[in-house]
């Protein structure tokens, strides 16, 4: 699907869709939002510019496999979880610095956990869909 | 009470496949890792199962929320016991795999996805929600779909296609199980459910959500009229992935039809009548189906669907003498089923075939290898004092006390049938001599000696399981007893888990 | 808004056992996903549907004092969909790959005997 209309408009929405998923990651906490829905968004952002580039463009600029942050974003969410370990609260528990952050809010380790939940998400629907067009051509 | 040591297995095999997934292309180092990560879950689960069985149950409540309304995870006897059989078998399998698994699998990506399939069946047995548990299962069976298609070779995407589809079908089964649920009581939680279950007015409704459960379960832990995927699909695999498959994948669906039907939905008249005559139809299927194949793996599969008839049978005598028989019998089952595919592992890398026509001579040529493969061989028919006499002993004495002469019947021919399919498989394999016409491919005596110990020590680590629970059974009596009564009288548990 | 659901619960149910009846793998695997949309919304009706009550509460309150939607079942789905995705898209490529090597799509061709059998 060459269009010359989708082209130049994913070129402007790919910036404008990643900041949006970053911004759903952010807020995540209170309000409806979170890694999961951030992280489908940038990758339908990806998906679109390779809806009208072609998933091997996509690939290449990508530089990364999808495939290879599925470990990254892994640890971090393991990490954040295992972290009250080390405090002597149970597995899983919600860390948090008391003083909010500008921009971002209230950091704590449930903020990691879903940056570790966004990447994966973005890692998985990535290799998945490049995985099924790719082997269609 | 906050131990986090409850769930330390389960992180250990988390960060240990998380490791691996760092390394993707260093095979040596992964096969490291994972007999490291396997030894230290190992040493864990040993010392979860001594601390449960001195002092008595553990809870942790996932993010500290309180239980019912957080996620619980719950350290009875039984789930120790289940754990620390998954780790020993785990360890015996990941030691296997350095040799039994080809390299071109290992960069797929083995080690790590056996590892999570590990780590689902350790948070699976130590869950006390309903809906975690529903998500652990799935964490095994995307893991198992993996193992059972790497390599891609045409049978074993044949096999997948039916271990997938009934496999995703008993998910939806057990999902609409526990929306059901839900909307009944408002919890997910084990311990709270079996308070609330009872008060419900209307019966029939839970009847009818067990009956989901039962359905659900009965495919996984392949029963009579749900089995058929089983024998399908589990000979296509490589003999470690069928190992954890045979030993393990099937028991946790036994193991959630225990807990559900024993803590939820305790068995009326017509639940047990149920659970016996699907004992005595998968004892017989499944020993008629053993009985005409020729190739030790599938003849291995029905071989497991026959013995898993025990165990539901013990359940619908549901007395306590059954079900000591019961766990007894998936304690014994687990260390021997899984030995039992690594065996067929090893006979493929001694001969280069599994069909027992072609099979001869191993014992003239390796006597003994030959003899620690006797042991086991003994244990699974249960020749007294080996490890698979106990159990049906316990059994048959209940059935024979409870006038169910059928199972009881189906108990004798089964192991009967047992005998007979064991000993067609010495005699071809071991005793009768190697057919001249056929060329022997024996890759076994290329390998270098540390590769060949590689092979046989986790035989052996599983041998040795099976002798210390067929010698040492009286110990293993006590723990199955104790078991036994934390099953028929829930309250510890519910107060365990709800502080109450 | 309920006997809606009810019969659209029933209906995926009924077309999803159909499908699955059938020999056709394309259509055993969507038979599969049309059950698994069914038991999605069985759990969201049976968690008692709740209008316009959000299960939010004022900054100076403690407790409920009014009936709020429960937001549980929408979590369950929520997990069973996730499920449901990754499941659905290895099947997908599993039954691509089937194809591939058989030519086919239907179910009863899938008993190629291996070679230890022969």
């Amino acid at each position: 699907m060459k269009s010359v209309i989708l082209q130049s408009a994913s070129r402007y929405l790919l910036p404008i869709l990643l900041l949006f998923s970053v911004f759903l990651l952010l807020r995540g906490h209170y309000y409806p939002g979170g890694g999961f829905v951030g992280g489908l968004v940038a990758a339908i952002a990806f998906v679109l510019h390779s809806l009208a580039f072609g998933t091997a463009e996509t690939m290449k600029m990508l530089q990364f496999t999808p495939l290879s942050i599925i470990p990254v974003g892994l640890i971090i969410a393991a990490i954040s979880m295992l972290l009250p370990v080390f405090f002597g609260l149970p597995v899983m528990t919600g860390l948090w610095i008391e003083q909010p952050i500008p921009v971002v809010g209230l950091v704590g380790s449930a903020l990691f956990f879903d940056i570790g939940v966004y990447l994966v998400v973005i890692g998985v629907v990535l290799t998945i869909l490049f995985t099924i067009s790719l082997e269609t051509h | 009470m906050i131990d986090n040591q409850i769930i330390a297995t389960v992180l250990v095999h988390l960060f240990t496949a998380l490791i691996q997934l760092v390394l993707p292309r260093k095979t040596v180092e992964q096969m490291i890792l994972s007999i490291a990560g396997c030894l230290i879950g190992f040493l864990l689960s040993v010392n979860l199962f001594i601390k449960i069985l001195d002092g008595g149950i553990l809870t942790m409540n996932a993010a500290n929320w309180e239980a019912p309304f957080g996620i619980v995870f719950v350290a009875d006897l039984f789930s120790v016991t289940m754990v620390l059989l998954t780790s020993v078998a785990a360890l015996a399998v990941s030691i296997f795999s350095a040799v039994g698994v080809g390299r071109a699998r290992m960069l797929y990506g083995y080690f790590p996805i056996f590892h999570f399939l590990i780590m689902g069946l350790n948070g699976a047995f130590l869950t006390g929600d309903i809906f975690n548990l529903y998500v652990w299962f799935e964490v095994v069976i995307i893991s198992s779909f993996v193992l059972l298609t790497l390599g891609g070779r045409k049978a074993q995407l044949e096999g997948a296609v039916k271990y997938m589809a009934m496999n995703i079908l008993a998910s939806t089964f057990f999902l609409t199980g526990i929306g059901i649920l839900y909307g009944i009581t408002g919890t997910l939680n084990m311990a709270d459910l079996a308070l609330k279950i009872p008060l419900i007015e209307d019966q029939n409704i839970v009847n009818l959500t067990a009956i989901f459960f039962l359905i659900g379960f009965g495919i996984k832990s392949a029963v009579f009229p749900l089995y058929f995927w089983l024998p399908s699909s589990y000979h296509t695999p490589p003999s470690a992935v069928a190992a954890v498959f045979g030993g393990l994948l099937t028991k946790l669906g036994l193991y959630a039809l225990f807990r559900f039907f024993t803590l939820l939905f305790v068995p009326n008249e017509f639940l047990k009548i149920v659970f016996l005559t699907i004992g005595v139809t998968t004892i017989l299927t499944g020993a008629f189906g053993a009985l005409i194949k020729t190739n030790i793996r599938r003849m291995l599969s029905y071989l497991i669907v026959c013995h898993i008839g025990f165990v539901i049978g013990g359940l619908g005598l549901y007395n306590k003498m059954a079900l000591v028989g019961a766990v007894f019998y998936m304690i014994h089952d687990i260390m021997v089923k899984t030995n039992l595919f690594l065996i067929a592992g090893l006979i493929r890398q001694l001969r280069g075939t599994m069909n027992m026509g072609k099979l001869g001579g191993i014992y003239a040529e390796y006597p003994k290898i030959s003899l620690l493969i006797a042991v086991v061989l003994f244990s699974l028919v249960g020749i007294p004092p080996l490890s698979g006499f106990w159990p049906k002993l316990f059994l048959l004495e209940s059935a024979l006390f409870n006038h169910s002469y059928f199972y009881a019947a189906s108990i004798i021919l089964g192991s009967f049938i047992t005998l007979f399919v064991i000993a067609k498989l010495w005699s071809e394999v071991f005793w009768k001599d190697a057919s001249l016409d056929e060329m022997v491919v024996d890759n076994f005596k290329a390998l270098k000696p540390g590769r060949k110990t590689l092979m046989v020590l986790p035989i052996a680590i599983l041998a040795c399981a099976s002798l210390f629970i067929g010698l040492n059974a009286e110990f293993i009596i006590q723990v199955t007893d104790r078991i036994a009564n934390e099953m028929i009288d829930t309250t510890p548990y519910t107060r365990a888990v709800l502080g109450k | 808004m309920e006997l809606l659901l009810v019969v659209l619960i029933g209906a995926l149910y009924a077309s999803g056992v159909y499908l699955i009846l059938r020999r056709s793998m394309v259509r055993l695997l969507l038979g599969i996903i049309l059950l698994g949309n069914g038991t999605n919304i069985l759990i969201f009706l049976l968690g008692t549907i709740t209008k316009g009550k959000p299960p939010v509460m004022a900054a100076d309150m403690s407790v409920f004092t009014d009936i709020y939607a429960d937001p549980i079942p929408q979590a369950l789905i929520l997990t069973a969909i996730v499920i449901s995705f990754g499941l659905t898209s290895f099947a997908i490529v599993l039954l691509k790959r089937v194809y591939a090597l058989l030519g086919t799509d239907d179910l009863d061709t899938l008993n190629t005997p291996q070679e230890e059998d022969v």
